[in-house]
């Protein structure tokens, strides 16, 4: 019954209204001028840069060429065939930041999403000091990332740090003062990091999402003794379906493209454990000086999320149809 | 409808470790902005052994704070500003009209959101050459090369949030106000704006937050005269000394405005949300 | 063709871009912005633009001290120059984009070991005869110092500005107390560190900056050179794996791992300062730094007269005792300077006695000049020292373009492997080996 009313909603001002179109034949330019903006600062900002960059992985950029760049010579699909040789160091590197970032974009989804939904749950319903929480678990996400990871970084310092200080000295649970920020450990910090700015975001939409579910939902399904967790399954969950959809990739796509959090945790370090992907491609491009290479990375890795994307959004549909 | 205890207990234990993850780094922050260089240069301490202010006086002498705060207000105004206005006509055409390119015109819009920005930090730097060198207009090292490129940040999603929320507002409306003798524009601005206020408040927020926070492109696209703060404040780690209670300082100064005004109009960013992009 | 192309579908944009700037109202907001902030472009009318490195304690610092100094030459000359002072953290990066988008400095200060590296741009003027004559003759140079300004049998494209050498710091109290004399030997060295560590007071022999990729990347080179070894062969490709290199770069390593000499924290050290610090605060015995450490030792509140410098010691076998490369600033002239004769009478200014002898101190430099007097200190041994190693122990870092490549993935690597040594994990001479080849697959990569 409810979710008639949402899908609805969902469908309102695309379904019912005849295309403008043969209406006004005469303003046919009226959407392309409105767009017109928009569609100029895209081009000049994102979409022919990322032509020219695909461009540039074709061609041997290093700093032989780079004062006049045009003149450098075509390579073909080397760059690439560098990039992908796993068996040489640039590919291997490449391979093993690619994995490190796999791992880092699935356990800071999953968790901040759980984080998130948790959140949003317990705060759902009135209790005091809901609206401070509320604000107080936003506050992460308002803050700016280098200020937020900057704050972690001082933290993460070995002997100055409050991370040590209260493993070591207030709670005991180990005697030597690990390293955060170098060795192993770094991927963990990184995760914690991007989690700790991440989660707030699934938060706020889960909680948007979670508005728009009617209370006599829950309450009549309160009558029949529903327990929270019953309750949490079969309305919560199927209700915020299409909420989760758009969250998760949305999630997906900036924690994979990740690029300020090792950034400014790490600087100059790019520990091997933290290496993710757009840092790594930054650092090879730029303290190398290889541009063309750099440039085939960054078309790898657009592909790949390009792929991923493309089979989530045709899983999603395919079973939002089948529902 | 009360609460059972089993979800009292998980409420206990979502907060405390929620609300313990939140605040610890929160509290880091301003306990050390508090604290003598001394202090958090030793061993980690949770009160200050002096309380000082001193560090929120040093820390605009140590690097050009000021400069750096201004530059990025200037830009980060200025770029949502242009964005959420370039948004509005926007996403009104792909809300209110059917034409042809329309559905390539979102796709690669949204699209955008998934572009590595490694990708185009280089090329993008090179058209801004070439445009300099064509109309004379210089676009690196000043303000106005920033505002461009970080109005296209929060582009896609302004106008994907805003046709969401154009969408929920009755045609019947536009055509009423049309049928009064209202053009098209007179439409969008007297009646579908004013009803949309939550979602053009929504993304404002976002856009200024994108803009604020960029580290990526600042950092090859400023220099000394356009420097903005996520750069800047890098320079509190100098030949001397990392002034760790200074960076605390000046962390929580530039964050002050954006935490503030997200908090203050955080009910319409979540209406915003609800009936824009999330429904 | 398609760079013709590419470059009108610019233009293109940039017109429309020109049209809504003219039509709608949210853009004038980004004109008036931009209005108090177009410098930065090449130069003109006689004017120069020039960036110099962060030399001082801070970048506020370098403008005072060198606010007057091209006040100066203005009045001789009647040139104005634009100073922007740069910090480490971005001047490599400032420079690359500098060199792309031929929107550059007329002069700017480089790190002397990115010469060669940069001259491969082809973006900076050579030095050819009838330029070197225009600066005062390439025979005012200290020799060693002038050979870092490029690669081997081509015109050097920078010239040397401030010279630095690496020194062993070490504090007189704490090596009198555990006494030991300061080391000649790199074994002593080691042994004179020993006496002094006690990890339980925090106390250490040695500290050194091991988190930075610079620093290691030059312990790199000093260490393997003392073995006889070269990084690059003749062609300019690498040979990292050489047994000299691997057996150098182990014996620095093994200052933290076997002799734990140093405090495995260092690790996370990236930045000279952080070592220095330690040394000033008696945290360590000794530091492996440069003699321009003095500003930072002061600011950490350690007397001038509390420690002492020799030379970085080789060990007693070993087959060359050079004890630093041939460290320093050099200043470069952009190609497309449209000013060149005025940049040319700034680059001598720059690096004539007046002004070499009134910046030596302040930045803590050493003269680049054969015949000037180091005055980065009062402390007249000190000052010879550090002379001494300059000009006669040092040699400068591999004169090939993929000099940078060097540093940047030789001194990672030693990075992950301090990291490693840190961390409780060991790293043998055969892992270094393995690193090394690695390094070694990654620039030959790039060198094509």
């Amino acid at each position: 019954m409810a979710t008639t009313a949402v899908s609805e909603k969902d469908d309102a001002g695309q379904e019912q209204r005849p295309p403008a179109r043969p209406r006004r034949r005469s303003g046919w330019w009226w959407p392309y001028a409105l767009l017109a903006p928009a569609v100029l600062f895209e081009l000049v900002i994102h979409v022919v840069p990322m032509i020219t960059g695909v461009w540039m992985s074709t061609r041997q950029l290093t700093k032989f060429f780079i004062s006049n760049w045009t003149a450098a010579p075509g390579v073909g699909l080397r760059n690439y065939q560098v990039a992908l040789d796993f068996d040489a160091a640039v590919g291997e590197a490449l391979l093993r930041s690619f994995a490190v970032t796999c791992a880092f974009t699935v356990l800071v989804v999953l968790v901040s999403w759980t984080f998130g939904m948790a959140a949003a749950v317990v705060l759902q319903r009135s209790f005091r000091g809901r609206s401070g929480l509320r604000t107080l678990f936003l506050v992460p996400y308002a803050l700016p990332v280098y200020a937020g990871v900057l704050t972690w970084n001082f933290m993460l310092q070995r002997d100055t740090g409050a991370i040590n200080h209260i493993l070591v000295d207030n709670l005991g649970l180990i005697d030597d003062r690990p390293f955060w920020l170098i060795g192993s450990n770094a991927f963990w910090s990184v995760v914690v990091v991007a989690i700790w700015k991440m989660w707030p975001f699934a938060f706020l939409m889960l909680m948007a999402g979670l508005q728009s579910v009617p209370q006599d939902v829950y309450e009549a399904s309160a009558v029949d003794g529903a327990h929270a967790y019953r309750q949490w399954r079969s309305i919560t969950l199927p209700m915020l379906r299409p909420v989760n959809i758009v969250l998760v990739l949305v999630m997906f796509l900036w924690v994979f493209n990740d690029f300020n959090t090792p950034f400014v945790l790490f600087g100059t370090g790019q520990p091997a454990a933290g290496d993710l992907i757009s840092f790594h491609i930054y650092n090879a491009t730029f303290l190398t000086w290889n541009f063309g290479l750099g440039a085939a990375m960054s078309v790898l890795l657009l592909l790949f999320l390009l792929l991923v994307t493309g089979i989530y959004l045709l899983i999603t549909n395919r079973e939002s149809r089948r529902a | 409808m009360h609460d059972t205890t089993g979800f009292k207990a998980f409420r206990v234990v979502v907060v405390v470790v929620l609300g313990l993850f939140t605040v610890v780094p929160l509290y880091v922050m301003v306990g050390s902005s508090l604290k003598p260089l001394s202090d958090v240069r030793g061993a980690f301490t949770w009160w200050p052994t002096n309380l000082t202010v001193q560090p929120f006086i040093d820390m605009w002498s140590t690097v050009p704070l000021a400069r750096y705060f201004l530059n990025s207000l200037i830009v980060s105004s200025a770029a949502t500003i242009a964005s959420v206005a370039i948004a509005i006509f926007a996403a009104y055409a792909v809300s209110r009209h059917r034409f042809r390119g329309r559905g390539v015109f979102t796709t690669t819009v949204l699209s955008t959101q998934m572009f590595p920005g490694v990708l185009f930090l280089l090329p993008l730097f090179v058209i801004f050459v070439n445009f300099t060198q064509t109309f004379g207009v210089q676009l690196i090292g000043t303000r106005l090369g920033l505002i461009i490129t970080y109005l296209t940040f929060s582009l896609p999603f302004a106008i994907w949030m805003l046709a969401g929320y154009f969408d929920g507002i009755p045609r019947e409306l536009d055509e009423a106000a049309r049928v009064d003798g209202c053009s098209q524009l007179g439409a969008l601005f007297r009646v579908v704006l004013p009803a949309a206020r939550p979602g053009v408040i929504a993304v404002s927020i976002y856009a200024f937050m994108t803009a604020w926070g960029e580290v990526l492109f600042a950092s090859v696209l400023t220099n000394d005269a356009n420097r903005t703060l996520s750069i800047g404040l890098r320079e509190y780690s100098t030949q001397i000394n990392v002034y760790w209670n200074q960076v605390m300082a000046a962390s929580l100064v530039v964050s002050v405005p954006v935490v503030i005004g997200f908090l203050l109009l955080q009910k319409q960013f979540v209406a915003g949300l609800t009936s824009g992009s999330v429904k | 063709m398609k760079t013709r192309s590419l470059r009108a579908s610019a233009v293109a944009a940039a017109l429309l871009l020109g049209m809504t700037a003219a039509c709608t109202s949210n853009s004038d907001n980004a004109d008036d912005s931009d209005g108090g902030s177009t410098e930065g472009g090449g130069g003109g009318g006689g004017s120069l633009t020039y960036w110099a490195s962060n030399q001082g304690t801070s970048i506020d610092n370098d403008k005072e001290v060198l606010t007057p100094v091209l006040e100066a030459f203005t009045e001789q000359t009647g040139i104005p120059v634009e100073l922007e002072v740069i910090g480490w953290n971005d001047l490599q990066t400032r420079i690359q984009t500098a060199v792309t988008s031929g929107q550059a400095p007329d002069v700017v200060n480089i790190g002397n070991t990115w010469a060669a590296s940069l001259q491969a741009t082809g973006a900076f003027m050579p030095f050819g005869d009838e330029e070197m004559d225009a600066i005062g003759g390439a025979d005012k140079f200290v020799e060693t110092a002038l050979a870092t300004g490029g690669a081997e049998g081509e015109d050097p494209t920078s010239v040397p500005v401030y010279g630095l050498a690496y020194g062993l710091y070490y504090n007189k109290a704490m090596l009198e107390a555990a006494g030991v004399e300061p080391p000649t030997t790199w074994e002593e060295m080691v042994s004179a560190a020993q006496a002094v560590t006690d990890p339980a007071t925090g106390v250490y022999g040695l500290s050194l900056a091991s988190g930075s990729y610079t620093e290691n990347s030059h312990f790199a080179f000093i260490n393997g050179a003392q073995n006889g070894a070269e990084l690059f062969d003749s062609d300019g490709n690498p040979t990292f794996t050489e047994d000299g290199t691997v057996e150098g770069i182990k014996r620095y390593l093994d200052l933290m791992q076997e002799d734990e000499v140093v405090n495995p924290s260092n690790a996370q050290y990236d930045n000279a300062a952080l070592a220095v610090a330690d040394f000033a605060t008696g945290k360590a015995a000794m530091i492996l730094t440069q003699n321009n450490a003095g500003a930072t030792i002061t600011a950490n509140g350690m007397p001038d007269d509390a420690f002492g410098v020799v030379a970085l010691p080789a060990p007693s076998d070993a087959e060359d005792d050079i004890a630093s490369h041939v460290a320093g600033i050099n200043l470069s002239i952009f190609t497309n300077t449209d000013n060149k004769d005025g940049a040319l009478q700034f680059v001598e200014y720059m690096t004539s006695p007046e002004v070499q002898t009134q910046l030596g101190r302040p930045f803590s430099t050493l003269p680049v000049l054969v015949d000037t007097e180091a005055t980065f200190t009062d402390n007249t041994e000190l000052a010879e020292t550090f002379t001494d190693i300059y000009n006669n122990r040092s040699a400068p870092l591999p004169l090939v373009p993929a000099e940078d490549q060097f540093e940047n993935t030789v001194g990672k690597a030693m990075n992950q492997m301090f990291a490693t040594i840190a961390t409780g994990g060991t790293v043998s001479e055969d892992d270094v080996r393995a690193a090394l080849q690695t390094a070694q697959d990654q620039v030959q990569a790039s060198v094509g």
